[in-house]
């Protein structure tokens, strides 16, 4: 039996080294867990990007499930998620609402005339200073909100089918379906 | 030598510009103190360019945090504050040094860990040989040495 171990214990450390090196692998540094997971959505108000005499603020993200998209025209990876908010706005599952985050107002309004709008309304964030508060460090972000205003889940990166088929929706069902 | 002559213009030029990031339209006349300022942003990490800090980072938001920073204490607030401010924000990773917290423990005490098995190996091996006798066989292997060459003188008388 000890000479067993012996032998084996060198292999089982080489595969526990290796397993976690392979983990690390697919992981993507770029990827920094928020720490607004689970936290009420951070308060602000701004005026909104169509209709800069009205407030969009985060008061209008309470009540239902909302998904809160972090874009601007600069930004070209939004330009590449843009179709997939198109599909999801249309589909009616869950309110769409924007951060047109270090933009230029006129640069955005013309942006969502030639590819399309699927925001019910845009927060127009010039100088990103709520783009700092919800923790924004590259568009697009996607946050999704809950009925309560608390943030669940937040997607770093332009949002695919596949993430929204396989987290997104998932999510949104199960927090419609938790509130009853 | 033209040009050597450029190339070595230019890498000073590169170089030059690498230590000016950081360091654009402040005003440290007031209330503001520069060495503090600095320390706080050499001490922050960009996260766009994740291996600088908010000094040397030349990325948009790093210019934005910097101006923050500068906000925040012009606003009075001190240097705990302002690192909670950008932890609330970014999270842990945002700091170079990691706070020590049940979920860092690891980090903090893994190679602290690490070092302890392997003094308690050393320890056994160094008792091991320190147990061997002078002709280099423990007194295990003087015992199996003696049976094998036992064994072995008997079958030699037999032949």
């Amino acid at each position: 039996m000890p000479r067993f171990v012996r032998y084996l214990a060198p292999l089982v450390a080489f595969l526990a080294l290796a397993g976690l090196l392979y983990k690390g692998l697919s992981l993507d540094p770029r990827k920094v867990p928020s720490p607004l997971i689970d936290k009420p959505a951070p308060a602000f108000s701004l005026t909104r990007l169509k209709q800069p005499e009205a407030t969009l603020g985060s008061t209008d993200l309470k009540g239902k499930v909302t998904l809160f998209n972090v874009w601007a025209t600069w930004c070209v990876a939004c330009r590449s998620e843009h179709p997939v908010l198109m599909q999801l706005a249309e589909s009616g599952k869950v309110s769409i609402y924007g951060l047109n985050y270090k933009d230029n107002r006129a640069d955005a309004k013309r942006w969502l005339l030639r590819y399309g709008d699927p925001y019910l309304a845009n927060a127009f964030d010039g100088d990103g200073r709520v783009g700092i508060d919800w923790g924004v460090y590259g568009t697009p972000e996607t946050f999704i909100v809950d009925q309560q205003g608390i943030i669940r889940h937040k997607h770093i990166g332009p949002l695919t089918q596949e993430a929204v088929r396989d987290e997104i929706l998932p999510l949104i069902e199960k927090l419609e379906a938790s509130s009853g | 030598m033209k040009f050597l002559r450029i190339v070595l213009v230019s890498l000073g030029l590169a170089w030059a510009g690498a230590g000016l990031a950081g360091m654009e339209e402040f005003d440290f006349t007031g209330t503001v103190d520069e060495d503090q300022f600095k320390e706080l942003i050499a001490e922050i990490r960009c996260l766009v360019c994740q291996n600088q800090s908010l000094s040397d980072s030349d990325a948009e938001l790093a210019h934005d945090l910097r101006q923050e920073v500068y906000d925040l204490m012009q606003q009075g607030q001190d240097n705990t504050q302002i690192i909670d401010f950008m932890v609330t924000r970014y999270g842990d990773f945002v700091l170079y040094s990691p706070p020590v917290k049940p979920s860092t423990y690891l980090l903090w005490y893994g190679p602290f860990v690490l070092l302890a098995i392997g003094i308690l190996f050393l320890i056994k091996t160094v008792r091991q040989r320190s147990r061997q006798t002078e002709d280099g066989f423990s007194e295990q292997e003087q015992a199996r040495l003696k049976a094998i060459l036992g064994d072995e003188a008997d079958g030699d008388n037999k032949a």
